[in-house]
């Protein structure tokens, strides 16, 4: 069965057809052409498909289109500073800067991981690993390492993305 | 071929940390992976297609019923042994798919459907329903298996050898360990799944392919697929511009990228997309097989080895054989007189084996340098002083001279980064609250390898610009970067005034990136390519002035040994309830010639190293021996490091530069940091617990009394 929803990618407001049975991940790649967002298990196991969906993190592989209509999804090519990606958002600039990758396919999931869990932080949401609840939240090494986790990275590229998120997070 | 016998460059470029060319496309997600391609490729209106797969693990299929696939909105078509087209050759096992009836493994590809969307593609392979007839089988690795001693392993190495007397010698050994050694079934998982597009057309009256592929070298692909399909090489061009990781198992064609050559000879040119689950991923895409070595190793009273023996036992495929070489580099490492390896396998009813990061190196060298720590336990001797003891002068394999040994600088650079000195030499010596702590060292080796058939070519595009290219591919490694370095320095020029082309067949033939050879071979091609337009046109050429060639061969081959080396540094702490281990830190100090780029290089060697932390510690393929398939397929069930199991991991190099080698005084440095990783990671959980773990992965319960 086939519905009609309506998203804003990126900025840029998109109408598209789905089967109900369509991911939002699909959608994105094979009726959007967006390929930024990754698939790299299409079962919520490894990170590669995160976007930032109506602002937070989340696995698009695990969501279906149909359920999402009307949502904004922001992918790493939408974050930087220019709407269509023409800058690089801090994040990015510090992936590269720390070589916080190797082959790509997880990165752009990494990277929105990365804008979430700086975001998520200032608001003070607590991980498994943090101790005290009750004051703001610092993102130690071991914050930033529980809370990418669900991002994996087979090149084994994490001490880069910790640097990178680190830089990022302002330390 | 032109032929360029190079000269060691002077190095401008090279040495620094050029950051990555392709960095801006990778951190956007604009970097266009296999399935990512679209009508601005070529890639118009494709078809999605999805495998269906065996569910027993040998026998017959009776029947393929299509009906009900068929009916399913948007499916096209369903392809199987009776109507998929026909193949010329069907020599290669693996990738002689839906040519007859038989079954050879749980999970071979016996159907593809073909439909307009990826949801109606896998709901109508769930529908395709094939009849079996179902033969006994043996799908489980044993010590007691039926087993053969192939001609060669992996690449082309002796199975066995044999020198000296090692039975005698070990029996007036002062001391000996005797042990079995085993690791687990490993699967690559690259993050990309593997994928191609295919699409036929007709170019000049000729039917012609076109791909893209994951895959770690285009020019493999086209030699592998052409005769089995009946065309000229001339008639397939296939392209990786990008690729997400591969680890080898991305290094030969498999068994998909046949489905999506056959699938889209049926689809009057349309494109097809296929993308292997990561599910499939276990059985269709290689695996690093279990391996089983029974070392013997005998010394003097000061740790001096007298006798080496290392047998193995490994598994292989009934459709396709490969031997991995698990052995080889028990041949070279130390020094004895008397010394026997041994390959043997069993032949299963099992998916292929075949390339995963170091083979041989990685299981062999765990091994022996568990066997290593054992011994320097048995000798009351500080694990690096019986390594520094048995150091031979020249390679124990060939006799030939070492290019540059520096095994023994790493280990004592990393003993004195690491703060070696203070630690105590008995195990379980250290407490800190519950956790046990304790430190571990292990050797590290790779063979250092230019593989021949590469060129490259070198046009001026005028304005000081010029064009390179060679059709090699970067699966991540940094190639990308590091060539346009070469290349700079090659041509004395500035890396921006550069234009690099790769990743495409119909560019000069390149190597597979593998075996830690890419740099080397690819670079050497571009130096020769470089100096020989020198020679042929100058400083000052003329706009459109081109020269191809290829490297000669190096001289030096044949008068000495080449490889690399390194020490490997763990520290891990064990908790004394629980069994948990962690690593706090992990360090890596190597000898690889020069390193081309910094950052690059860093990644490589970490991620070596984190993913030999993975195997020590998770990385366990389980079978289900009275079904055949792999019980762990995803990758919730098949733990791989996550972040949180990374902590201070650390690579350093000696400085140096190897230009008996290569014109660039590099080596290759993409498989050195797995090797030895998990035998110092289980050494260190030894010295913490006093508790010796012979297998990897090392676990929780071994810990638990």
């Amino acid at each position: 069965m086939d519905a009609d929803i309506t998203l804003t990618v990126d900025g840029a407001e998109r109408s598209v057809t789905v089967d109900t049975r369509t991911t939002l991940l699909d959608a994105l790649r094979e009726r959007l052409g967006a390929t930024s967002p990754k698939k790299g298990c299409d079962h919520g196991q490894c990170g590669s498909c995160t976007v930032l969906l109506d602002g937070r993190r989340h696995l698009t592989c695990l969501a279906l289109a149909v359920a999402y209509d009307g949502s904004e999804v922001v992918t790493a090519d939408g974050l930087g500073t220019g709407g269509g990606g023409s800058d690089l958002h801090p994040v990015q600039q510090a992936f590269l800067d720390h070589d916080g990758f190797q082959c790509g396919y997880c990165t752009p999931g990494q990277v929105c991981s990365a804008v979430g869990v700086l975001d998520e932080a200032k608001q003070g949401h607590p991980s498994l690993v943090t101790d005290d609840l009750e004051s703001e939240v610092e993102l130690t090494d071991d914050e930033i390492r529980e809370r990418m986790s669900g991002d994996l990275c087979r090149c084994g590229a994490y001490p880069g993305i910790l640097a990178a998120v680190r830089e990022a997070a302002g330390r | 071929m032109t032929e360029q016998q190079t000269e060691s460059l002077d190095v401008r470029s090279i040495g620094t940390a050029l950051p990555r060319v392709d960095g801006v496309e990778k951190v956007t997600g604009r970097a266009a992976y296999a399935v990512e391609h679209g009508a601005a490729d070529g890639v118009t209106d494709p078809l999605h297609a999805w495998l269906v797969t065996s569910r027993i693990a040998k026998g017959r299929i009776t029947g393929v019923d299509a009906g009900p696939a068929l009916a399913h909105d948007g499916v096209v078509c369903v392809l199987d042994h009776t109507n998929a087209p026909r193949l010329e050759d069907t020599s290669n096992g693996e990738l002689a798919i839906l040519q007859d009836d038989r079954v050879h493994f749980h999970g071979q590809i016996v159907a593809i459907v073909l439909a307009e969307t990826s949801e109606a593609a896998r709901e109508g392979a769930a529908l395709v329903e094939v009849g079996y007839a179902e033969e006994p089988f043996e799908a489980e690795l044993r010590e007691d298996n039926a087993t053969y001693a192939p001609e060669q392993v992996n690449p082309a190495m002796e199975t066995d050898t044999d020198e000296g007397d090692v039975d005698a010698a070990l029996r007036d050994a002062a001391v000996v360990v005797e042990q079995t050694y085993r690791t687990a079934y490993e699967h690559n998982n690259p993050l990309e799944p593997h994928a191609t597009t295919a699409w036929w057309r007709d170019e000049d009256g000729e039917p012609t392919l076109s791909m893209f592929d994951s895959t770690q070298g285009v020019h493999g692909v086209v030699s592998t697929l052409a005769p089995m399909l009946g065309v000229d090489e001339q008639q397939i061009r296939v392209r990786a511009p990008y690729v997400g990781g591969g680890f080898g198992s991305k290094g030969e064609a498999h068994a998909h990228v046949m489905a999506a050559a056959l699938a889209s000879q049926t689809t009057d040119g349309r494109p097809v997309r296929l993308a292997v689950t990561r599910q499939q991923m276990f059985t269709l895409t290689g695996y690093r097989t279990a391996t089983i070595s029974h070392f013997r190793l005998g010394a003097d009273a000061d740790g001096r080895l007298t006798a080496i023996e290392h047998r193995v036992q490994e598994q292989t495929s009934r459709v396709r054989e490969f031997a991995e070489q698990t052995a080889s580099p028990t041949r070279m490492l130390y020094a004895a007189p008397n010394r026997r390896t041994s390959h043997r396998l069993a032949r299963l009813d099992v998916a292929v084996p075949s390339w995963m990061r170091a083979p041989g190196e990685m299981p062999g060298v765990f091994a022996h340098e568990v066997a290593m720590d054992e011994l320097a336990e048995a000798c009351g001797l500080d694990p690096i002083e019986l390594r520094v003891r048995n150091e031979p002068d020249t390679d124990p394999e060939t006799g030939k001279p070492f290019n540059d040994r520096r095994l023994v600088d790493c280990l004592r650079r990393g003993a004195e980064r690491f703060g070696w000195a203070d630690r105590p030499a008995a195990p379980r010596s250290t407490e800190d609250g519950e956790w046990w702590v304790g430190t571990g060292v292990a050797a590290s080796t790779y063979p250092a390898m230019v593989q021949p058939g590469n060129e490259a070519r070198v046009r001026f595009l005028g304005d000081g610009r010029y064009a390179v290219a060679i059709g090699s591919v970067d699966i991540g490694t940094g190639a990308r970067t590091v060539l346009v370095q070469i290349a700079a320095d090659a041509l004395g020029t500035d890396t921006d005034a550069i234009d690099l082309e790769v990743a495409d067949s119909l560019l000069p033939s390149a190597t597979v990136a593998g075996g830690s050879s890419g740099t080397s071979s690819w670079g050497g091609a571009i130096v020769a390519a470089a100096q020989r337009f020198r020679a042929d046109h100058g400083d000052d050429p003329s706009v459109g002035a081109e020269t191809t060639a290829s490297a000669a061969d190096n001289p030096n081959a044949e008068k000495y040994a080449f490889h690399s080396f390194g020490a490997v540094f763990a520290e891990a702490r064990v908790h004394r309830w629980t069994g948990e281990i962690r690593v706090p830190r992990l360090l890596g100090v190597y000898s690889v010639g020069r390193v081309i780029n910094p950052a690059t290089a860093r990644s490589q060697l970490v991620g070596g190293l984190v993913m030999g932390l993975s195997a020590a510690l998770f990385e366990e393929g389980v079978r289900d021996p009275r079904f055949g398939h792999p019980v762990t397929q995803d990758l919730a069930t098949y733990h791989v490091a996550a972040h949180a199991d990374v902590l201070d991991v650390q690579a350093e190099w000696l400085d140096e530069s190897d230009e008996r080698f290569t014109p660039m005084g590099s080596r290759g440095i993409g498989e050195i940091g797995i090797v030895g990783t998990a035998a110092a990671v289980a050494n260190a959980t030894h010295h913490a617990t006093g508790v010796r773990v012979r297998s990897i992965p090392v676990t929780a319960d071994r810990f638990l009394e």
